[in-house]
């Protein structure tokens, strides 16, 4: 591997400032939370890490806790944690659910919450080296290039998807991402905290240079909130969604009082179905609303040369998501 | 750094020398307590290729690339059991580390890249993929591998189970296969085919042995566990 400094954090700001300092003297910085995507990519070259600032080593970053507001998650809670979580598995299923569909048992025992929803696209020409728009090029080589695993919402100038598992999940249950920077902290909800390659087409979220992503808060959910994460691979296990569909729905009996469909995989953020959403809302939960549910989650998409496949997969994956939150 | 000693008194695959080479010319043959192919490849064939800062398989190591100005920082880290206080480079791996500095080089480098999971060792309980860790980052963990399995040369049962299954075909997966399925079983002393499927999936096997690998899980969860 190239020749590179570690540094272990001390706590969220001093690594904010120590980023900043690094990157004032001219050198590459990278925060790390599990490493393991990170490592890669300094392997590869599609990271220049000149310098790696661990933040492993911050201590109460790795916390779960419930308060009358809500639930906290600490960015440095694991995924294998995550998954394993009494208080997520019983009240925010589909976070628990997401979190451990992503890779493996080794990734999930080092791979951390911040980690997985600020991970960088897995695009093959990015991957690869190819001075695209997420390399700070001008060109996304996936237009007129192989492209069945990009966008069919959202896209342009950039076409990637966004890789996590565990963001629509986030975006489902309205959480709010704690930001610090060198010079403070900021909260974001987890909506916002994406953009869109049309507004920035290097980065795939709202973190200023030298800022981190240290938590997220979960408002309270009613008693009546159901949520599952339905993962679609191109094959069964070990790889990123070819669709993901986050769904919490607030139910009485099998009537949907209130709704969140939030896609993976086929766009380059977590792609909300608001269409979705305002058609289940009143609806009793059944095959055929489901049905028609998949049907309207496809009718913005713009597919690109070869990944028309992906339309019939997100309505059955959106179909098959919400007939698994039927009621008995 | 190399303790030479240690490793030839260690029953390693290493010494199993291709018997054309061994035995093309008897008055010059190797003798396989005396040299293993990786002492050869390091002590002779290694040197020409040093220089182009690659190693004679093709793996570029820490050592061939190590330079005076590479950041260093003393770690301590417990491997089998052994306590070891060392400076690492930074950008050292764990899996460089336990390789090219602790010379245990049961662990292996398949992809490099956290696909495999040939790399696969034990820390502080889970398993993870050590060539996606720096070693720095070690620093205070508690480490097992492959050679921390067998007790007094006793193999571990999931050892013994993938012997009576036929578990290793190449072997070059088997080490990472072994970390994997050990920490299962600490975790869940029977667990059934479902469940070592799901506990395995990040360790791949190029030739496709998985059938004969998940029965010998099974069989070992079977016959008690690793306790």
């Amino acid at each position: 591997m190239k020749s590179l400094t570690n540094i272990n954090a001390t706590s969220f700001n001093q690594a904010a400032v120590a980023a900043q300092q690094a990157s004032d003297q001219g050198q590459s910085v990278a925060f790390s939370g599990g490493g393991t995507d990170l490592l890669q990519q300094v392997k590869d070259g599609t990271d220049a890490a000149d310098v790696i600032i661990n933040l492993r080593s911050v201590p109460d970053g790795r916390i779960i806790e419930s308060n009358g507001a809500g639930v906290s998650i600490g960015g440095l809670v694991t995924l294998t944690e995550l998954s394993e979580d009494p208080l997520v598995i019983s009240g925010l299923a589909a976070i628990a659910q997401a979190a451990g569909s992503v890779g493996t048992p080794q990734i999930r025992n080092v791979g951390t919450l911040a980690g997985n929803v600020t991970q960088r696209p897995w695009c093959w020409y990015y991957r690869n080296g190819f001075n695209c728009f997420k390399a700070g090029g001008e060109e996304c080589f996936s237009v007129n290039g192989e492209n069945g695993q990009h966008a069919i919402f959202g896209g342009g100038p950039s076409y990637i998807v966004h890789p996590s598992d565990v963001a629509p999940a986030l975006v489902a249950f309205d959480a709010v991402f704690q930001v610090t920077g060198p010079n403070g902290d900021r909260e974001v909800s987890a909506e916002d905290f994406f953009l869109l390659p049309i507004t920035n087409p290097v980065r795939e979220n709202s973190l200023a240079e030298s800022e981190l992503l240290t938590g997220v808060r979960i408002p309270n959910v009613s008693a009546n909130t159901v949520s599952t994460y339905h993962k679609v691979m191109d094959r069964e296990a070990w790889t990123h969604a070819e669709i993901g569909v986050a769904t919490v729905i607030q139910r009485d009996g099998n009537s949907v009082q209130d709704a969140k469909v939030i896609l993976a995989g086929v766009a380059p953020i977590p792609w909300r179905v608001q269409a979705v959403e305002d058609f289940l809302i009143g609806k009793q939960i059944s095959a055929a609303v489901a049905q028609e549910a998949g049907e309207i989650g496809i009718q913005d998409s713009q597919p690109l040369s070869n990944n028309a496949h992906k339309l019939p997969m997100t309505s059955a994956a959106i179909e098959r998501a919400i007939l698994s939150l039927a009621a008995g | 750094m190399r303790n030479k000693d240690k490793r030839d008194n260690r029953s390693d695959l290493d010494s199993n020398i291709d018997p054309v080479v061994k035995y093309a010319d008897p008055t010059r043959g190797l003798d396989p307590q005396q040299q293993s192919r990786r002492d050869f490849l390091e002590g002779s064939g290694a040197a020409v290729v040093a220089g182009a800062g690659i190693s004679a398989l093709g793996i570029s190591t820490a050592q061939a690339q190590s330079s005076n100005s590479a950041a260093r920082t003393a770690i301590s880290v417990t491997v089998n059991g052994i306590q070891h206080s060392l400076e690492v480079e930074d950008r050292w791996t764990l899996a460089e580390l336990l390789r090219d500095e602790l010379d245990l080089t049961g662990t292996k480098i398949g992809c490099n890249r956290s696909e495999c999971g040939a790399c696969t060792v034990i820390m502080d309980g889970q398993p993870i993929y050590s060539c996606s860790q720096l070693a720095v980052w070690a620093n205070g963990a508690n480490i097992q591998t492959v050679e921390g399995l067998a007790v007094n040369g006793e193999l571990n049962p999931v050892q013994e189970a993938f012997v009576a299954n036929n578990g290793p075909q190449c072997g070059f997966c088997t080490p990472g296969q072994l970390m994997t399925a050990t920490a299962l079983l600490n975790n869940n002393p029977s667990p059934t085919t479902d469940e070592v499927k799901d506990a395995m999936v990040g360790n791949l096997c190029r030739c496709s042995n998985y059938n004969s690998i998940v029965e010998a899980v099974v069989m070992a969860g079977e016959q008690g566990g690793v306790a």
